[in-house]
């Protein structure tokens, strides 16, 4: 680990501040992406500002009917939360289906927004890396791509976006509530905050660089059939390999599709909005048109060509547990 | 740095760099090897220990970030003489071979038992909102952020139903 400076912030003002006096430093909260990525070297900032002391750290009604969640608010809490669990479920879900108990004890929901990919190219640091090192490449492209990007990749990078959390919030819509350096709020859709890859993977957020993430706002709950269905090269803590987030109703039997988004499978929470907009005109479809439309556009490497068809049945899979009114 | 940490009941004083690791803090400067260093990047889950009451692992966070916090080690749990129910049951039932992931084993078992009582859920609930049985699948799975390389898992899951009562 590169040697950097410390300090504690006890209000966002502070941490602002000391952002400002400190260019290029880093905040930490949970520490369990960005310690692992300083101890590679990926990450060096010269200065890290400890955040876990501004507060930030619960979960409150808006006046909206939604809720409002601290930045600081650790991934198991959130999961746990009462009402998070009676009418957010798929938000609880994909939160455990996600690491292990032990990270979810310490990352937050602004970190877990901000967690880098986990391409084995970006985290070795022998191999170039157009999101590490902007300008020298793409190793992935030529690599081994098993559990890469199918959609909304770019000739750039083909990474994938690891966070199970991001894919339930983007179902939701959920808002992203900064504060700019200069102290200004500023809210950010969760559809815009993270990124394609384009020709510049390292940029990965709409967050100006310097600002802090306060809370996320969730709308009033949408009531209907919660589902994350994760599917991985093991039963536990693995990274997706696909994942369907589904809010859904149910009528005689017949699944109408609410919000559907997918994890996976791009640089980004993949919501398709066509597949929705189906069922809001009030037409149906069975599984093969939907998937259809999530695949549009789709550029399967030799590697990770196996996602399509699993897409198609991950997506079969989650509709049925739907029609059963469950769990997955 | 300076940082005072409270370590299994006793406050204690150290002067670190801020690279220091809470896990290399215990181990190498405080002298508390019972915690394990095995992946060093959280994958493993031989490093955990409870720090305010919560299991987290000790080599994914800086020992500065801990500046008061109550930290709890294997060596805290029990000792000879005087084990932990749960130190006892992986005895009972040779929950282990070379002993080296144990430690975090018996933090992380001890931890989801007060994790299921407190209504959080895992990735095998079947219902959110209801009371949380600890079944054999939810043991395994609220475990699967400890690996054991001698594959001491069935006893390690018994060694865990024992103590947290969840026969179904």
């Amino acid at each position: 680990m590169k040697p950097f400076t410390y300090e504690r912030v006890a209000t966002p003002g502070e941490a602002l501040a000391a952002m400002d006096r400190n260019p290029g430093a880093r905040f930490i909260a949970g520490g369990t992406n960005l310690l692992d990525l300083m101890k590679l070297e990926i990450e060096a900032p010269a200065h890290l500002i400890d955040v876990n002391g501004i507060g930030l750290d619960s979960i409150e009604a808006t006046a909206e009917g939604g809720l409002r969640i601290g930045a600081l608010v650790r991934n198991t809490d959130l999961a746990a939360h009462p009402k998070v669990r009676e009418e957010y479920g798929v938000l609880s879900r994909a939160i455990v289906a996600g690491a292990s108990a032990q990270l979810r004890n310490k990352a937050t929901t602004a970190g877990n927004l901000l967690q880098r990919t986990r391409c084995p190219y970006f985290y070795n640091t022998d191999m170039p890396c157009n999101k590490r090192r902007p300008g020298s490449g793409c190793a992935a492209i030529s690599g081994i791509s098993h559990n890469h990007a199918i959609l909304g990749a770019s000739g750039a990078c083909i990474a994938t976006n690891p966070s199970d959390m991001a894919v339930a919030l983007r179902a939701l819509d959920a808002t992203v509530e900064t504060l700019t350096p200069d102290g200004a709020k500023r809210s950010i859709p969760v559809a815009d905050f993270h990124r394609l890859p384009g020709d510049t993977p390292e940029l990965e957020t709409a967050l100006a660089p310097g600002a802090l993430i306060t809370s996320v706002t969730l709308p009033q709950p949408r009531g209907g059939v919660h589902i994350y269905r994760k599917v991985r090269d093991r039963a536990s803590y693995a990274f997706a390999n696909v994942a369907v987030a589904l809010i859904a109703t149910v009528e005689a039997g017949r699944v109408i599709v609410d919000r559907l988004a997918f994890g996976g499978l791009a640089h980004k929470p993949w919501r398709v909005e066509a597949a929705e907009e189906v069922f809001a005109a009030g037409g149906d479809a069975k599984t093969d048109p939907i998937a259809d439309l999530v695949l549009a556009g789709a550029t399967p490497t030799e590697h990770n060509a196996y996602k399509l068809p699993l897409v198609r049945r991950t997506l079969a899979a989650t509709l049925g547990d739907a029609r059963k009114g469950g769990m997955s | 740095m300076h940082v005072k940490l409270n370590v299994n009941g006793h406050d204690l004083n150290c002067d670190l760099d801020p690279r220091t690791t809470l896990l290399d803090a215990l181990r190498e400067h405080l002298g508390l090897t019972g915690s394990k260093k095995g992946c060093d990047q959280g994958q493993c889950g031989a490093c955990t220990v409870f720090v305010n009451g919560r299991r987290i692992n000790s080599c994914l966070t800086l020992a500065v970030m801990h500046e008061g916090d109550a930290v709890v080690t294997i060596e805290g749990l029990g000792a000879p003489g005087m084990l932990h129910p749960m130190q006892a049951a992986f005895i009972e039932h040779d929950a282990f071979q070379c002993g080296y992931c144990t430690p975090g084993q018996i933090c992380s078992a001890v931890a989801l038992t007060d994790e299921a009582a407190a209504g959080v859920p895992s990735h095998v609930t079947a219902d959110l909102c209801a009371p949380m049985a600890l079944t054999a699948t939810e043991i395994r799975e609220r475990m699967s952020g400890n690996i054991c390389r001698c594959a001491a898992y069935p006893n390690i899951v018994a060694a865990i139903r024992e103590v947290a009562g969840g026969k179904a």
